[in-house]
């Protein structure tokens, strides 16, 4: 027999179980979008990919509760560590409110397809952030990207979302291409791709791989839209389905950054003095483009685009400061910001499935009187966005400036208070409208487009709201057990 | 415990206030309530507080340990007396405010009950972050109050507000931060002095915006004149004391070396800036504008006695932060009802109101005594101890001073002139009704405070920084 000759590693399924359950049911729901009649379609695809999602983020709770110490796993390509089981959880939440915020959408057709391709990017960026070696890192990269693509461009009747998908599939192609170039470069230089093996190599000053870790940056940094690699976002974010926004918003910055610092702080060590200078330029770079552009923007998700890449600024600000304070700031800004985008664009989607159109600045005017939950809520996203205290937002904030000032960097910090002076013209523009603006033409016009005046009730999108205030909010109150939760994790990378 | 009371019950009531639906006019009740209730509990505390000891009513938990933050709160004299101000002129702005009947009344109502609890919390942190947190937390509501019950050009007025405020604020979260890792702890109580110039600078002027002083004042006129009148009885009266709280419990025990650098510079835009703002105070066409930059001068008065660097000075600061928070408020709240009964509160259509309103005159003219304190009143104790402190600093300061108390008087007579006497206005009625009792139970409560004070000032100024000798009050453990 041939096969008694190969060795198969031993496969660890309790660590790939979060990936694997998201898989898994990805492929009930595309069985479903062929065998299961359409009258019940959408009920069935969307609580399948519902409970996929929830059991994700479960195995994810239980695999950081079991990972007390990093282990590698199938011929060292994959970490099971809490760095990775955290940005998971986090990441299997994110997909869960966004089903949430999908549930009320009434798609025609392809909804089978939608909810699978959720679950399956879901499950590309479980894998994506256990990544070990190059190899890996690319595979999870692309699972989760093409995923990404269709579902971008999955309202085939709406040009901006064909707009959206291919504008996405070309610049993130090109990223992915960037990125694979720079894999190889390094794998030229060191002859290794586990992450751990390129460290110890001891090539650091290898011209060759110096280059490469200048491409795989770029690379990551398209995923994670920091600027100046984030042309894509504001056209992208738009044109989307907003459900696929906001997962987009959240999970896709969660995994990218959790791989990013994990990549640069273990596979590159002795190259830090050069790369977290490189990482401070590229948050300079965001904090002053998102900003800027932000300031500019009337369409919210065109807004809230430039604000991710804002936001992608202060996360840079904790990966340059490479310190297990900057890991844990990291990590710990992460929840907060994915449930404020989640919950932005789910109010957002109640917007626009109420007037049927994009909503602008405008068009959300006076909406905080009449919708008051949505406004309320709104009003905490913007304020936790610009870093105003009983948010996560805030702590966030004070973190990324910890870290960077307990790295010596004070300047960073300064950049960071004046982008945060900036962003505020803008959020608080979003609530000017909400409560300040009657603007009766514009309500009036408005009135004619929902029949009846009063918006379909959607419990499963004010259940998204809700779980994404409580996180905001949440994240303020109860910091504790949270930064225990991201030193545990953020420990992991610095053992 | 019963700091975090006094804290957490308006916002408490607040909470209530959003969620339950109740029936209407039940909101305003609670709140009335709850603000009462409130000093209540401030008047329990003031009776039972040892004012020669140190910091007390404290209470504290660890918020996250990582960074040495606790959630720390407590009084020292001096704040119990700024918080005794706050609960006062909040409790009397939410009583106007069911007065007016404000409309989107749950929200209103709610929303004057979280800024009274935000403001109590700034003047209780014993923790930096804390106190970057409340001192936030201020803004949202005023916001929002501001921008959705103001007058006609209360937008631009937030924005500017906004912009400014926040502007002041990011400098001190860098300072914060910067004080903070290098202390590595945020607790006021724990942490040591630091000698950086800059981390001072940021909280500085993080104050100085909100007091404010001479260069940071842009923001004033519009967010006073425009706001509704009782959020700017609280904004001038009770916020910009936040500045004072920041000055006494952060810049002078923390920074002493940079204090003393920059003392010089501080003391001269104070003097500038009382000057300045009583002069322009002279030329306003409205009452509100007269109010806003007197207010300006009087911040800038109290300024000069926290940084005289004397216990008189500050024991005057302290005194007279009180009294200027009484005086402005009373005088806000009267614009505010001689703005609505005659639909303008510009002097050149006002007039005469003095005819057949015997009420209104004297109250006004009481208030106006305060404003220009007259000698016997307790602003004229607050003045004299500030000018008295801060003239081992160097007699022109003190020049400066007395002059404006020339320049009050002549601001406040004409204020009342204008609206009491002299020809009668084109929007003042021959006959209408003086102020009713309702009116009268919202400002006569600050009047009386005003002449208990008169009788015995000492009661703030000799017991704000009980217990410690010397020429400076040490504070939680650090001495300058």
């Amino acid at each position: 027999m041939i096969g008694a000759s190969i060795a198969t590693p031993h496969v660890d399924w309790l660590a790939l179980s979060p990936a694997l359950a998201l898989v898994g049911v990805s492929g009930v729901t595309l069985l479903g979008a062929v065998l299961v009649p359409r009258w019940f379609r959408h009920a069935f695809s969307a609580t399948v990919a519902a409970a996929g999602f929830v059991t994700a983020g479960v195995l994810g709770g239980v695999l950081y509760d079991r990972s007390a110490s990093p282990t590698a796993l199938i011929a060292d390509s994959m970490t099971r560590d809490r760095w990775a089981a955290l940005a998971q959880v986090v990441i299997a939440g994110s997909g869960a409110v966004a089903v949430l915020i999908a549930w009320g959408a009434k798609r025609r057709d392809h909804v089978g397809e939608y909810f699978a391709l959720l679950a399956a990017a879901g499950g590309g960026m479980a894998f994506f952030v256990q990544a070990a070696n190059l190899m890996t890192l690319f595979l999870g990269l692309e699972w989760f990207s093409i995923a990404l693509y269709i579902l971008c461009a999955l309202d085939t009747n709406r040009a901006k979302s064909l707009e959206a998908g291919l504008k996405y599939l070309i610049i993130g192609g090109f990223g992915s291409a960037i990125l694979l170039f720079g894999s190889a470069l390094v794998y030229g230089a060191t002859g290794r791709l586990g992450f751990h093996e390129i460290a110890a190599s001891g090539k650091a000053h290898d011209p060759l791989l110096v280059v490469g870790l200048a491409l795989i940056l770029t690379g990551l940094a398209f995923k994670a839209s920091v600027a100046p690699f984030h042309m894509w976002t504001p056209d992208v974010y738009q044109g989307a389905p907003t459900s696929v926004t906001a997962f987009m918003a959240a999970a896709t910055k969660v995994a990218a950054f959790a791989v990013m610092y994990r990549l640069l702080t273990t596979a590159f060590p002795a190259n830090r003095e050069l790369w977290t200078i490189a990482v401070a330029a590229l948050a300079c770079a965001s904090l002053a483009i998102g900003n800027l552009a932000a300031l500019a923007q009337r369409d919210v998700k065109r807004m809230l685009a430039y604000s991710s890449v804002s936001h992608a600024g202060f996360m840079l600000l904790a990966v340059s400061a490479d310190s297990a304070l900057g890991g844990r700031a990291l990590l710990y800004y992460l929840i907060p910001y994915a449930a404020m985008s989640l919950g932005a664009f789910a109010v957002v989607a109640a917007r626009e499935r109420e007037l049927q159109r994009q909503v602008s600045v405008e068009s959300l005017a006076g909406m905080g009187w009449e919708r008051p939950f949505y406004g309320a809520a709104m009003f905490a996203f913007m304020l936790g966005a610009a870093g105003f205290p009983l948010t996560g937002g805030m702590l966030g904030k004070l973190y990324v400036f910890s870290a960077a000032y307990d790295r010596g960097w004070w300047w960073l910090v300064v950049v960071g208070v004046v982008a945060t002076v900036v962003s505020l013209y803008y959020y608080l523009g979003v609530v000017r409208s909400l409560y300040m603006r009657p603007s009766q033409s514009e309500v009036a016009e408005l009135r004619l487009a929902p029949a009846g005046g009063s918006p379909p009730r959607d419990p499963a999108l004010v259940l998204a709201v809700a779980a994404s205030l409580a996180v905001t909010v949440g994240s303020f109150v109860f910091i504790s057990p949270l930064v225990r939760l991201a030193h545990h994790a953020a420990a992991a990378l610095f053992a | 415990m019963l700091t975090t009371i006094l804290i957490f019950l308006p916002i408490a009531a607040a909470l209530i206030v959003w969620t339950v639906p109740l029936p209407r006019g039940w909101s305003g009740g609670l709140a009335f309530v709850a603000a009462f209730a409130e000093v209540g509990i401030w008047v329990g505390g003031a009776a039972r507080f040892d004012y020669g000891g140190d910091l007390q009513y404290s209470a504290r938990h660890n918020w996250f340990a990582d960074l040495g933050v606790s959630y720390h709160v407590g009084f020292f004299g001096f704040s119990l007396w700024l918080a005794g101000l706050a609960v006062v002129v909040c409790a009397l702005a939410i009583a106007y405010g069911v007065w007016v009947d404000r409309e989107r009344e749950r929200a209103y109502h709610g929303l004057m009950l979280f800024l009274t609890g935000s403001i109590v919390g700034v003047f209780a942190s014993q923790d930096l972050l804390l106190f970057y947190a409340f001192f936030e937390a201020m803004l949202i509501p005023i916001y929002i109050l501001v921008g959705v019950w103001g007058g006609p050009r209360r937008v631009a007025a937030t924005i500017t507000f906004v912009i400014y405020t926040m502007a002041g604020s990011m400098l001190m979260l860098a300072s914060i931060v910067a004080f903070g890792i290098s202390q590595h702890t945020f607790s006021l109580v724990d942490s040591g002095v630091s000698r950086n110039n800059w981390i001072f600078l940021g909280f500085a002027i993080a104050f100085a915006v909100k007091a404010p002083l001479l260069p940071f004042h842009g923001w004033l006129r519009a967010a006073y004149t425009e706001s509704p009148p009782e959020v700017a009885a609280i904004l001038s009266g009770v916020v910009s004391k936040a500045a004072v709280f920041g000055f006494i419990r952060i810049a002078l025990p923390k920074f002493p070396g940079p204090v003393d650098h920059f003392r010089g510079t501080i003391l001269v835009l104070a003097a500038l800036g009382l000057a300045y703002g009583s002069l322009l105070a002279f030329r306003q066409p409205d009452i509100r504008s007269v109010i806003a930059y007197s207010s300006l001068g009087q911040m800038s008065l109290i300024v000069l006695g926290i940084f005289a660097g004397s216990r008189t000075g500050l024991d005057g600061a302290v005194l007279h932060s009180v009294n200027h928070g009484l005086v402005s408020a009373v005088m806000f709240l009267l614009a505010g009802m001689i703005e609505r009964d005659y639909g303008t509160g510009e002097f050149a259509r006002l007039g005469g109101a003095a005819k057949g309103r015997p009420i209104l005159a004297t109250i006004l003219m009481t208030a106006g005594m305060f404003t220009l304190a007259v000698p016997g009143s307790t602003n004229f104790a607050g003045e004299f101890l500030i000018l008295a402190g801060v003239f081992t600093q160097g007699w022109g300061y003190a020049a400066v001073g007395a002059a404006a108390m020339v320049l009050a008087a002549m601001y406040t007579l004409r204020v009342i002139s204008a609206v009491l006497h002299e020809r009668r206005g084109d929007t003042v009625p021959e006959r209408a009704p003086d102020l009713r009792s309702d009116q009268l139970f919202i400002v006569i409560p600050l009047v009386v405070c005003l002449v208990a004070l008169s009788v015995w000032p000492n009661a703030v100024s000799g017991h704000s920084f009980g217990g410690t000798q010397g020429s400076l009050p040490s504070l939680g453990g650090t001495t300058p």
